[in-house]
């Protein structure tokens, strides 16, 4: 058995049975960040925020919630709204937290891809990135089910009807997410589950793994220079901070995405208590009601961009009917930025303006996205329908095709000058 | 500052999507609606001044008490609201309140052809004719004879009218506002027993069965219809049902801007009620953040001052 000596004090005495000291250099004092870099990089630390609120005021709701499919309305507009003490203030928190993480996660994909953040010994960085991604969109769907309003009900009809589109096991696999030939209590009661258990505890194991994946390779800097931080370590602890590329984690790198943080609940707050339609749709304030479709049936805002994918073909070609291109389209959309790290051909990291044609690359994606997202909200009729097709073709062509050719020709002119 | 023109395009584009998935998407996918100016112009005016108290005797022999109710006259309603609905699908509405409820013009319209003032035409006939009758004279000048109505109905009605009078008289005979305990049949009472409880909810079903017979749909509860339509969107349907939702069932209802205005606020308070504390509190967080945020960037300026 180890030998414990008497301890002096309360951190000590932890130290000597957890080793809390060391534990705390390697996660904060010494885990070491470059000093070049921006206010992107702190997106990691206000998404960590947003999910911890997410967490907290879900816990909240989740003491008068009901999930049953003639009291679930009631619950969350009466007794949560207007009863509980504070119950609205945990309901805006959690809807407003739940549309502005989705523009934060945006902000730090495009982050990555801008900076080249996905390469080079950052895939599994990017991969687990990803994973949250698509687990997180798991979670604001299954969310968005729980008040049973109009689009609750509508959204859940319309996206787990595309199930039904996979060959041969389609309709039977349709019937087995709802747990019954159309959309029902068992439906709400098995996305409960997924809402406040499975899926939170799958999302909170996978930012374990995103972290981790942070380690080795270390985030990435404003220029893409590959730093040796061993050595720049060495450098900062022996005083010569200014001449070292890098920073602690604690308490240098933390008290800059603390100001982001605080600058970021100012603007998240004002949304929580002003202007929260755009997270809180009002068409959902109506009961769910089977025998009334709304007039337009359309996703929340982060989804948009991959619905009007999948709405974009809108005519068939030759054997395939629209449906099935559009929704091949669809699965393609949802998974192609896991393969960005090999679409991308070229060694070089560095941030897209010192990229050459991948600096257009990368602007033309982001247009193309936004347009997507706007057409996927407007009636698919006359001109819209075509705008839709012709953004989900580039949006295709941008990443199978195009990115692996000018990645390519960049790879050759450095491997020429090396 | 590299920083700010990063935050400058960060912000850019988030408003550049906002604008697309909001204010631009919405105005694509509304219909632009006229504003209803309640002003019931497509109605001819009464050109006779009323009397009311030649009003008082023609109200009491032209019929309306035969099914309409005026308590604060003594005239209590001649049926309760489910054998009303059973013989007309609606509980004809209490009068007492109704010259301060309506438009003037309205009203006279109403009397004359009601299914023609209250836009329902494309729904009753001959053979099924509209179950409010139309007022057809004593014999005498049937415009002098609708004024006299008219100003009696003005006369005993109070100046002052509570927001939720005036949704009662107007709506709540069709719509039931749950969270604030008022269903089709009236308020809902203390119900102690369950014998009780079933008691009032097979009145209310069979009530509202036959409302739904009568107008071929279920008006829907509207304890939270503040937040699910806009303030807008409300008034012009209001105004006049048919010019937003071509086909509806509702009624043109017939109030005044005033009242309509009413009836919006009483939507707002039991359908948003925390609306004063979301906004006192939140702004005291902010203030919170913005204090929070000021010691965060001065913590972040003396880590950093040495580093450069
Ligand atoms: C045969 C029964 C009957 C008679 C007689 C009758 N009403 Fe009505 N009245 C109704 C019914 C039923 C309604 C409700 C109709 C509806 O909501 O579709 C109604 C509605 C009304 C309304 C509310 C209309 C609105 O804008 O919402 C007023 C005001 C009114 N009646 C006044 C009168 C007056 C004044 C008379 C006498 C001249 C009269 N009624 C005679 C049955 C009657
Ligand atoms: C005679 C019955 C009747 C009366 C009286 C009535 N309504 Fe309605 N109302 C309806 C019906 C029926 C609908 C459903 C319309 C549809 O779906 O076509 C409706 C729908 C509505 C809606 C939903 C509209 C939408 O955009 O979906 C609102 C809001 C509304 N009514 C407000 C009112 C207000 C305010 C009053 C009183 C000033 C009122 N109603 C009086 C029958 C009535
Ligand atoms: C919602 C859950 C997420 C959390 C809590 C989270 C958290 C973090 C944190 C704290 C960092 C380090 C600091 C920083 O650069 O911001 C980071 C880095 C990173 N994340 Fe995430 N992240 C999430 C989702 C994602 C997603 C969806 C992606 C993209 C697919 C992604 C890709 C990356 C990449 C590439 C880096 C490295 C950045 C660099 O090296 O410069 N993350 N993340």
């Amino acid at each position: 058995m180890a030998h414990f000596s008497k301890a002096n004090s309360i951190s000590e005495w932890l130290d000597q049975r957890l080793a809390i000291k060391t534990l705390w250099k390697v996660l904060a004092a010494e885990y070491w960040v470059p000093k070049n870099i921006n206010f992107l990089w702190a997106m990691g630390v206000v998404l960590m925020t947003m999910f911890t609120i997410l967490l907290v005021s879900g816990i909240f709701l989740l003491m008068y919630y009901k999930p049953d499919v003639n009291l679930a309305f009631d619950s969350v507009n009466y007794t949560i709204m207007q009863e509980v003490h504070f119950g609205w203030l945990w309901r805006h928190m959690h809807g407003v937290a739940a549309s502005v993480v989705f523009l934060v996660i945006y902000i730090h994909m495009f982050t990555g891809i801008y900076y080249g953040s996905y390469k080079q010994g950052r895939e599994m960085i990017w991969i687990s990135g990803m994973l949250l991604f698509v687990t997180f969109s798991a979670e604001a769907f299954s969310g968005y089910m729980l008040p049973w309003g109009q689009m609750s009900y509508w959204a859940a009809q319309v996206i787990t009807n595309l199930f039904g589109g996979i060959p041969v096991i389609g309709p039977d696999l349709v019937i087995w997410i709802r747990g019954n030939f159309y959309v029902a209590d068992s439906t709400l009661t098995r996305f409960f589950m997924l809402h406040v258990l499975l899926l939170p505890l799958i999302i909170m194991a996978i930012i374990g793994l995103h972290f981790y994946s942070l380690r080795i390779p270390h985030v990435n800097n404003q220029e893409g220079e590959d730093i040796d931080f061993d050595y720049e370590a060495e450098k900062y602890k022996n005083g010569q901070k200014r001449e070292s590329k890098v920073i602690p984690f604690w308490p240098v790198f933390i008290s800059k995405d603390l100001f982001v943080v605080g600058v970021f609940m100012i603007f998240y707050f004002y949304l929580v208590g002003f202007h929260y339609e755009f997270a809180m749709d009002p068409i959902n304030f109506e009961p769910a009601n089977p025998m009334k479709t709304p007039p337009h049936i359309y996703p929340e805002w982060y989804f948009l961009w991959s619905y009007e994918v999948l709405r974009g073909f809108f005519f068939d070609v030759g054997p395939f009917s629209a449906m099935d291109i559009g929704l091949a389209a669809f699965g393609i959309a949802n998974v192609i930025f896991f393969l960005l790290p090999w679409l991308d051909r070229s060694p070089v990291v560095a941030p897209a303006h010192k990229r050459g044609a991948f600096k257009y690359w990368f602007w033309i994606l982001l247009i193309d996205m936004i347009i997507l997202t706007v057409y996927g909200k407007l009636p698919p009729t006359g001109i819209n329908a075509w705008i839709g097709f012709f953004a989900s073709i580039t949006f295709l062509i941008l990443l199978l095709v195009v990115l692996p050719i000018i990645t390519k020709k960049e790879a050759k002119s450095v491997g020429g000058a090396a | 500052m590299r920083e700010l023109k990063i935050l400058a395009v960060v912000v850019f584009f988030t408003l550049l999507t906002y604008i697309g998935v909001e204010p631009f998407a919405h105005s694509q996918m509304h219909e632009h609606i006229e504003p209803v100016d309640y002003k019931y112009s497509d109605l001819k005016p009464l050109n006779k001044k009323g009397d009311p108290k030649k009003g008082a005797e023609t109200f009491m022999n032209a019929g309306c008490v035969g099914c309409h109710g005026v308590k604060s006259q003594g005239m209590a309603a001649p049926m309760d609201p489910v054998s009303a609905s059973a013989s007309f699908g609606v509980m004809p509405p209490d009068l007492s309140n109704a010259g301060a409820i309506y438009d003037e013009k309205f009203l006279a319209n109403l009397i004359k052809n009601p299914a023609h003032a209250l836009m329902v035409e494309h729904k009753f006939n001959d053979k099924r004719p509209f179950p409010m009758t139309a007022f057809m004279g004593l014999g005498g000048d049937l415009d002098q004879e609708v004024a006299d109505i008219v100003a009696y109905l003005k006369s005993i009605a109070p100046k002052k009218l509570d927001d939720k009078q005036v949704f009662i008289d107007a709506c709540g005979r069709c719509h039931n506002v749950k969270y604030d305990k008022w269903t089709v049949i009236g308020e809902k009472p203390k119900l102690e027993t369950d014998k009780q409880k079933a008691e009032f909810n097979l009145k209310l079903a069979t009530y509202e069965e036959n409302l739904k017979k009568y107008l071929g749909t279920t008006p829907p509860d509207l304890s939270i219809i503040i937040r699910a339509k806009s303030e807008e969107h409300l008034m012009n349907f209001m105004g006049e049902p048919q010019r937003v939702l071509h086909g509806t069932a509702m009624p043109r209802v017939g109030v005044t801007k005033e009242n309509a205005e009413k009836i919006i606020s009483y939507f707002e308070k039991v359908g948003d009620r925390k609306k004063d504390e979301r906004e006192s509190v939140t702004l005291k967080i902010i203030l919170y953040f913005v204090i929070f945020t000021i010691f965060a960037y001065l913590w972040k300026a003396s880590k950093w001052r040495d580093l450069h």
